[in-house]
């Protein structure tokens, strides 16, 4: 019972146990909040990038793509857990936007090609939500509204249009009227340039009917075609027909692995099927992936960044430990004489151990608690604080011009809080084990004698 | 001096300590008896070893050399956990200076080795008997009134008695002081010697270290140190 009573007593008296658990609290503060906005941010990120993707894609590792893909999409929309697919083509255009009657091109840039069917890539990703215009009918995102006739692109929302301070892309009420020249580099099923002139379209002209914001890459790079004009484009038209990728979206609540492993094994005996038909040997060339694993490259990037992070505020709690260690050397020399008192009262070692392990115990709970307590509010009102900055100094943490991103993630995640928590705790005791021990094993008769000096 | 009387004995007690690469004997073959209900006193010059002595009767040292026996039992034979719980039940240590804790008041002070002898489930079964024996002994040393007091708020005689109710506080067979009354002005002091004399009275069992010989004579008998050496036996005429 006096352990607790003096740890409680030492905990209010020592102000020197003050700065442990600010330092505590601190920790906690600064890992909780930067964990949990990097957690947000990842998460985001990923969520972004699946909705992109779909959940598993059957895509070929070269430009030249793969035949047959209506045949597989066939194939798969007969199985039980495929609830959508979308054939894609992949490619890169020189692209010139022009605005209205203007003569002069108002960009000209090298972008990725998606050629897509815009209702059945709706069914497969969040595609018709990301657009700006057509969102009740993504369907109708390749007809211009200014003349549905007129053969229409969508375009990345970054590339067309600025964003204001919060973030957010100023898209014009209507559509503006671009003329979009795509130029292409169309390439043959074995994956030479085609010659101009032979039936194959290299050069199109297209007018701006929508844009996208997916909040990924796309929204600066991306160019959105209808399907046919786009195999056309890439010299992907001919007999075999070919595609770059096939996105699908599985049924709720199948299993992703477990799914993607059974469309590798129809893949495989698709090829199989297909050996010495023409083209067959792109078949080969072909990878079935989950969404994760094709969009490795980029949320690879993110997580390191995410895990680098982690470390360093890792680092930061090692720094807790030694100076909980450092107080608690202080304390326990201050603390001497009482030791030698406890003990020449039948105190035993153990007893002046889980005394001090008590107090770090304290320290390690109540500056966790108030670390914690603060992260949550500070994360609740991230969004209001930076707000407010941005009005009053024109600061903002990430500038919204530049960085896709909207609000600050503050999702607080328990499981993320409980571990920090109870590291805290455990940094706490760490770093006052080595101390605790050692102030166990004075004999009383010394400490009792230099407090009398 | 009949043996089944003597609650506590030392044998040829050796106990030497470095100070830097000199070796310092403080004692060098210390014999002495103390019999059941007794007051004695051990008078000595500064440095003559009289701390170290009752540091080592009272389990608190070890001595180099010889034994110490507590109602026949070898404390140097004792393990650990014995040895706490000798200091704890059946010793009462009073120092020269108090030594009470500054973050707990006097009530809690008094507390003390109760709640050391015992788990909380312990304390909280016997905490109504405690309490009552602490205020019995608070008032008794007519420190009724300052339970609540913290031991920076009491005079220096107040934190003394508060010191000995605390060592008192588990009915211990002996009394051990350092120097009671060495921090103290003559009448605080001699206030004091009336408590142990009072106690002594009671059956209380004391071996009081002192440097003065005043002191000294309010004891039952004089044992006095010279050099780590005891230089004579004498009953107080």
């Amino acid at each position: 019972m006096y352990k607790i009573i003096l740890a409680i007593r030492y905990l209010l008296k020592r102000r020197i146990s003050y700065f442990a658990v600010f330092a505590v609290a601190l920790c906690v503060f600064v890992v909780f909040v930067v964990i949990t906005v990097l957690s947000g941010l990842s998460a985001e990120f990923k969520a972004n990038t699946h909705l992109s993707a779909g959940d598993c894609i059957v895509s070929s590792k070269s430009l030249v793509g793969f035949g047959y893909y209506q045949e597989f999409i066939d194939k798969l929309m007969r199985t039980d857990f495929v609830e959508a697919t979308s054939p894609v083509i992949r490619s890169y255009a020189f692209v010139e936007a022009t605005y209205e009657s203007s003569e002069t091109p108002e960009f000209s840039y090298t972008l990725g090609i998606l050629g897509i069917d815009s209702a059945a890539h709706s069914r497969v990703t969040a595609f018709g939500e990301w657009l700006g215009f057509n969102k009740a009918d993504a369907g109708n995102s390749f007809k211009p509204s200014y003349d549905p006739n007129l053969p229409g692109c969508v375009l990345g929302v970054g590339v067309l249009f600025g964003r204001d301070s919060e973030g957010n892309y100023i898209v014009p009420e209507e559509v503006p009227k671009y003329r979009v020249d795509v130029r292409c580099f169309p390439l043959t099923a074995k994956g030479a340039l085609a010659k101009a002139g032979t039936g194959i379209v290299n050069t199109k002209t297209f007018y701006f009917s929508d844009c996208a914001e997916s909040k990924i890459r796309a929204d600066w790079s991306g160019l959105y075609l209808p399907f046919d004009e786009a195999q056309m484009l890439c010299g992907m038209g001919m007999e075999p027909k070919r595609v770059n990728a096939i996105h699908i979206k599985f049924k709720d609540g199948v299993g992703l692995d477990a799914c993607c492993d059974k469309v590798e094994q129809l893949w495989d005996e698709f090829a199989e099927e297909k050996v010495g038909v023409s083209g067959a040997n792109l078949l080969e060339n072909v990878r079935v992936q989950n969404w994760k694993m094709y969009n490795r490259h980029i949320i690879a990037a993110v997580e390191t960044e995410r895990i680098v992070m982690m470390i360093v505020f890792g680092m930061i709690g090692i720094i807790t430990v030694f100076i909980v260690l450092v107080v608690f050397y202080m304390i326990v020399s201050h603390k001497s004489k009482d030791i030698g008192i406890l003990k020449s009262l039948g105190a035993s070692n153990a007893n002046v151990l889980s005394l001090f392990l008590g107090f770090a115990s304290l320290i390690g709970v109540l500056g966790s608690l108030i670390g914690a307590v603060g992260g949550w509010q500070f994360l609740v009102h991230i969004n209001h604080i930076e707000d407010w900055l941005f009005r009053r100094f024109g600061f903002q943490l990430w500038d919204r011009t530049i960085y896709a991103i909207g609000d600050i993630p503050n999702k607080i995640e328990l499981n993320v809080l409980v571990p920090i928590v109870l590291c805290a705790v455990a940094a706490c005791l760490i770093g006052a084990f080595i101390p605790s021990r050692q102030a166990a094993k004075y004999e009383p008769v010394e400490t009792l004698q230099v407090a009398q000096l | 001096m009949s043996s089944d009387n003597i609650i506590l004995r030392a044998e040829g007690l050796y106990k030497s300590y470095l100070m830097g690469t000199t070796e310092v004997r403080v004692l060098k073959g210390v014999d002495l008896s103390v019999k059941r209900g007794e007051f004695v006193a051990i008078i000595g010059a500064s440095g003559s070893g009289k701390s170290t002595l009752l540091h080592i009767l009272g389990a608190l040292d070890k001595p180099d050399k010889g034994v110490v026996r507590f109602e026949g039992r070898d404390l140097g034979v004792q393990n650990m956990r014995q040895l706490n719980k000798f200091r704890n039940k059946s010793v009462g240590f009073v120092f020269q200076f108090y030594h009470l804790l500054d973050e707990l008041n006097v009530l809690e002070n008094v507390f003390l080795p109760i709640m050391a002898g015992r788990g909380i489930i312990g304390w909280l079964g016997c905490r109504r008997w405690a309490n009552k024996r602490a205020l019995d002994l608070l008032g008794e040393l007519g420190l009724g009134e300052r339970g609540k007091h913290k031991p920076y708020q009491l005079s220096g005689g107040e934190r003394q008695r508060t010191a000995i109710a605390r060592a008192l506080m588990n009915e211990p067979k002996l009394l051990l002081a350092d120097e009671p009354t060495g921090n103290l002005d003559s009448a605080t002091g001699n206030g004091i010697l009336r408590v142990f004399e009072k106690l002594n009275k009671a059956g209380q069992t004391i071996v009081m270290v002192t440097h003065d010989e005043r002191i000294a004579e309010r004891a039952g008998r004089i044992i006095t140190l010279v050099d780590g050496k005891i230089e004579n036996k004498s009953t107080k005429v």
